[in-house]
């Protein structure tokens, strides 16, 4: 069943609280010369079928308009795997 | 004169909200999730609480609820619509309202008792109280720093839809969000839209209306405050205007 993988993140100008969380935690464990760290959210949608231009396009809207808000966030790709 | 309360997966302050209706003087309305219908109700309130867990984002799924196409289209055409936390951040994911929530900047849940400025005396929610007046009520979250771009705040702040600022004076809370509980931008506690209708805010006029249940208020006794009450008043008046 192939899998569409969508990515979406924090717009850049978006304060990102999670990350910087994730960021100031590093140190502490040792890992150093991290500058900064941004947490997005990776979606798996296994897709019935095959993925047209159409599925893809209404997957494209499913994205941007519940997968993410583009007040606070991009959709930053969306990737077709087969499996 | 009824005014409904949606309950959705997850709402908590649902029970309160509708106490506060009928301590305010009108018929409380308990509506669905599901419902496709609003049972005549004259106005509605999203009520507080986790609807769906918080899962994808703070109101992003309870959105979609049927019971809030017909909320969407009732504000449009002018009912009242109040979102409360929660709420608010479902008003924000309808796009009823501009911009959105995101974590606290200091990454924590804050619960404190809050002075908020009322700004705009104008809404449906907010035309008992007297403009410049700082009221005290509860706030209580995690995802309530208001963003929006740099345009949205402009237009925000020009045309006075910035209903509610976060004051000064709250008893405690971390270091540098003495006033501002979150980060939120421009100390934004609460909007409207444009034909002031619909009023968003995160913290919980609900949760002080009735006194020894409310927040202490300075010099009156403890628990004494029901500043609350006033965004309840207030629509019962618009409605009757």
């Amino acid at each position: 069943m192939p899998r569409v993988v969508v990515h979406v993140m924090p717009k850049p100008e978006i304060l990102d609280p999670q990350g910087k969380a994730v960021a100031a935690a590093l140190p502490r464990l040792g890992f150093e010369g991290i500058a900064s760290v941004r947490q997005g959210k990776r979606f798996e949608l296994e897709v019935e079928g095959e993925v047209t231009d159409e599925v893809l396009a209404s997957l494209r809207e499913a994205a941007e308009t519940l997968l993410s808000n583009p007040v606070i966030e991009d959709v930053v790709s969306i990737d077709v795997e087969d499996a | 004169m009824r005014i409904g309360v949606v309950t959705f997966p997850g709402t908590l302050d649902d029970r309160d909200a509708l106490r506060a209706v009928r301590l305010a003087g009108a018929e409380p309305v308990a509506l669905w999730h599901g419902d496709e219908g609003l049972q005549d109700v004259e106005a509605v309130v999203l009520p507080g609480g986790f609807s769906y867990g918080d899962y994808l984002r703070a109101g992003a799924i309870s959105r979609f609820a049927p019971v809030m196409d017909r909320v969407v289209d009732a504000a449009n055409g002018g009912m009242p619509v109040l979102g409360i936390c929660n709420g608010f951040q479902i008003l924000c994911e309808t796009h009823l309202l501009p911009g959105a929530m995101i974590k606290n900047a200091h990454r924590s849940f804050i619960c404190r008792d809050q002075p908020l400025a009322v700004e705009n005396v104008e809404t449906a929610w907010t035309r008992s109280y007297e403009a410049g007046q700082v009221i005290r009520i509860p706030l209580k979250n995690q995802d309530g720093q208001y963003v929006a771009d740099e345009r949205t705040l402009a237009q925000l702040e020009d045309e006075g839809r910035v209903v509610f600022r976060y004051a000064a004076g709250a008893t405690h809370g971390p270091a540098g969000f003495e006033q501002n509980p979150n980060g939120s931008r421009h100390d934004i506690a609460g909007v409207t839209n444009a034909a002031g209708n619909v009023v968003g805010l995160m913290p919980h006029p609900e949760h002080a209306v009735e006194t020894g249940f409310g927040p202490d208020e300075p010099g009156a006794g403890t628990r004494t405050g029901t500043d609350g009450l006033g965004m309840f008043t207030s629509v019962l008046r618009s409605l009757v205007a």
